[in-house]
């Protein structure tokens, strides 16, 4: 691995991070006042993924869940697009319709979702079937036990496609918690239908040391264990203390990663003053 | 003897398959009667892709399918499937070009049939799909109505809803409208519900009635003609459309537009509101010429 990745993926959580605090406190103050997935806590994931697909020099088709912002930051989505989005404008990058949902952007190949959790990884993987372009589907824990994403696994695996699932596995299906829900892990589930798959923490090292060599050359399933800092919808905070891997990380960094942490800060929430 | 409808069908999709590297995705098809003969004999190398028994997620897959502008083919053997099958391209492919500005074009053939089949594989089940925006329907049972109906799918970046009948595969004539004159009723049939009302009308005009008929083959948008217009209001009672779904679906709505643009009574006739059974004398099927004919009669009686 080289040396700089880490540095990478800290940078990209460090956008998702702040934009979703600037989003926070446009929700608390009801400047925004439709339903918004925040994914602070979460963002290593995919920041992990982009900044992996991105040494490979590849652009997979994207397709995401609801809780999308950091998936859209991390894969180089514009931000300022993101923002106007979330104004409601029509020059947002799902042209004021999608909100925070349904984030589409034909720049990074990122598909809009419909609200349907799990429908992603069935529109994915025709998507991925019909085209044979290195596809990820992100979906969250509660969303992999769809009946239609179990079908959807199953056809990967049998037509060998070049996807990678990333199951962003936060415990929790609103607030019902996994134990509550079902007695079988991501990872054994994948294994069943003969498809490689990864149980890790979202620590990038991890991840990249896992995914990196076989990616996108056969059917991969990677259950990422994260944290979700705030509500599901809106902005509150469920839990005071919760494990928080972006600053974990950012202590690691020392004073480069603060020093990085302040720079994105201030530039996002002047754009969002600016947007 | 002129071609049979089943043979355009194969001729359109194996077209299609070669000149968009196009796909036809569903169920059973290379296995069983290659979907009563108007499928080409091709597999997956060709792009006539088997998918598994999943039917919710194969509704997706071919939505995706079509966001990669494959123009996929999605053969639904049974409309009852619709149920499950059309779950992802209502809401998603339907909604893809409004939403995200991405065309997601996909022919569904959705096949209705009837007779001792039961309450799922029997009769039309478009009326739930109805609604939906974004989402065009037609039911063609001739050839030039098939291709016409091909034509504008290719051109468009909706998804299309071709209603089809199994009964209608045998089918080598056209039909014709006839609005001409002042009429006593007009009849407004849909789907196989048209070959039946074809014969009701002959046989009421050979009892003295004027019966007029127009042919309904674009069913979203549905667009009232002002020459049907004219005809439905000259007309003594008015219209009797007839149809092979639920008669509150669909029909109903239908029905109540041509209220709306002539004022004149509309009355209908489709699938009772029962569950079908198996045998014969449970079934529940679409009205067939004396149906219509009892009914044309009721509605001149009443008056
Ligand atoms: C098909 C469907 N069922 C239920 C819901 C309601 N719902 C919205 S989000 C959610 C939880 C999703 O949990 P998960 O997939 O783990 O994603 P997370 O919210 O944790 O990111 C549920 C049940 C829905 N939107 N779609």
């Amino acid at each position: 691995m080289k040396k700089n990745f880490t540095l990478t993926v800290f940078e990209k959580a460090s956008v998702c991070r702040h934009f979703e605090n600037e989003v926070f406190k446009r929700v608390s103050n009801r400047e925004i006042n439709f339903p918004v997935y925040l994914s602070a806590g979460q963002e290593y994931a995919p920041a992990t993924i982009a900044g992996i697909v991105e040494r490979k020099k590849i652009k997979p088709l994207i397709f995401g869940q609801h809780r999308g912002h950091s998936i859209y930051l991390s894969f180089g989505g514009n931000i300022v697009k993101l923002i106007k989005e979330l104004k409601g404008k029509k020059d947002g990058c799902t042209y004021g319709m999608g909100g925070s949902l349904s984030i589409h952007s034909n720049e990074i190949n990122m598909f809009g979702h419909d609200g349907f959790m799990g429908s992603n990884a069935c529109i994915g993987t025709g998507a991925c079937f019909s085209s044979k372009k290195p596809t990820i589907i992100f979906i969250g824990d509660a969303a992999l036990e769809e009946d239609y994403v179990l079908a959807s696994l199953s056809w990967v695996s049998k037509k060998k496609l070049p996807i990678l699932f990333v199951v962003d596995d936060n415990n929790y299906a609103v607030l019902t918690k996994k134990d509550d829900r079902r007695d079988w892990k991501a990872k054994e589930l994948a294994k069943a239908f003969k498809i490689t798959s990864f149980d890790l923490k979202d620590d990038p090292k991890k991840i990249y040391n896992n995914i990196n060599k076989y990616l996108f050359k056969k059917p991969m399933l990677i259950n990422i264990h994260t944290n979700r800092i705030f509500w599901h919808a809106g902005a509150g905070k469920d839990k005071e203390k919760i494990f928080d891997r972006y600053l974990q990380q950012k202590k690691l960094l020392g004073k480069r990663g603060e020093i990085i942490d302040k720079k994105i800060g201030k530039k996002i929430k002047l754009l969002w003053e600016k947007s | 003897m002129g071609k049979e409808l089943r043979d355009t069908i194969k001729d359109i999709t194996h077209r299609h398959l070669k000149k968009f590297k196009s796909q036809v995705f569903g169920q059973n098809l290379t296995g069983v009667g290659w979907v009563a003969g108007t499928l080409p004999k091709l597999f997956e190398k060709d792009g006539v892709i088997e998918l598994p028994m999943a039917d919710v997620a194969g509704g997706g897959i071919v939505t995706g399918s079509a966001l990669m502008g494959k123009r996929p083919i999605y053969i639904i053997r049974y409309q009852g499937y619709n149920w499950f099958n059309c779950i992802f391209i209502v809401n998603y492919a339907c909604k893809s070009n409004e939403i995200w500005r991405m065309p997601c074009p996909i022919m569904i053939r959705g096949i209705a049939s009837e007779g001792s089949i039961g309450p799922v594989a029997g009769s039309a089940h478009i009326s739930i799909v109805y609604k939906m925006p974004g989402l065009k329907i037609f039911s063609p049972m001739t050839n030039k109505e098939y291709i016409n109906t091909y034509k504008k799918f290719i051109k468009s970046k909706d998804v299309f809803y071709i209603s089809e009948h199994r009964h209608s595969y045998s089918n080598t004539s056209e039909f014709k409208n006839d609005i001409i004159g002042k009429k006593d009723i007009i009849l407004m049939p849909i789907s196989v519900t048209r070959f039946e009302a074809e014969k009701a009308k002959n046989e009421l005009q050979q009892k003295g009635f004027k019966v007029g008929i127009i042919h309904l083959v674009n069913l979203k948008p549905f667009e009232i003609k002002q020459s049907w217009v004219k005809a439905i209001k000259k007309s003594k009672f008015g219209v009797l459309m007839t149809d092979n779904d639920y008669k509150d679906g669909i029909l109903r709505v239908l029905a109540h537009k041509v209220y709306e643009k002539t004022n004149k009574n509309v009355s209908v006739i489709g699938l009772k509101d029962k569950s079908a059974g198996h045998h014969r004398k449970v079934d529940n099927l679409p009205p067939n010429k004396n149906d219509i004919v009892q009914m044309v009669k009721s509605i001149i009686k009443k008056k």
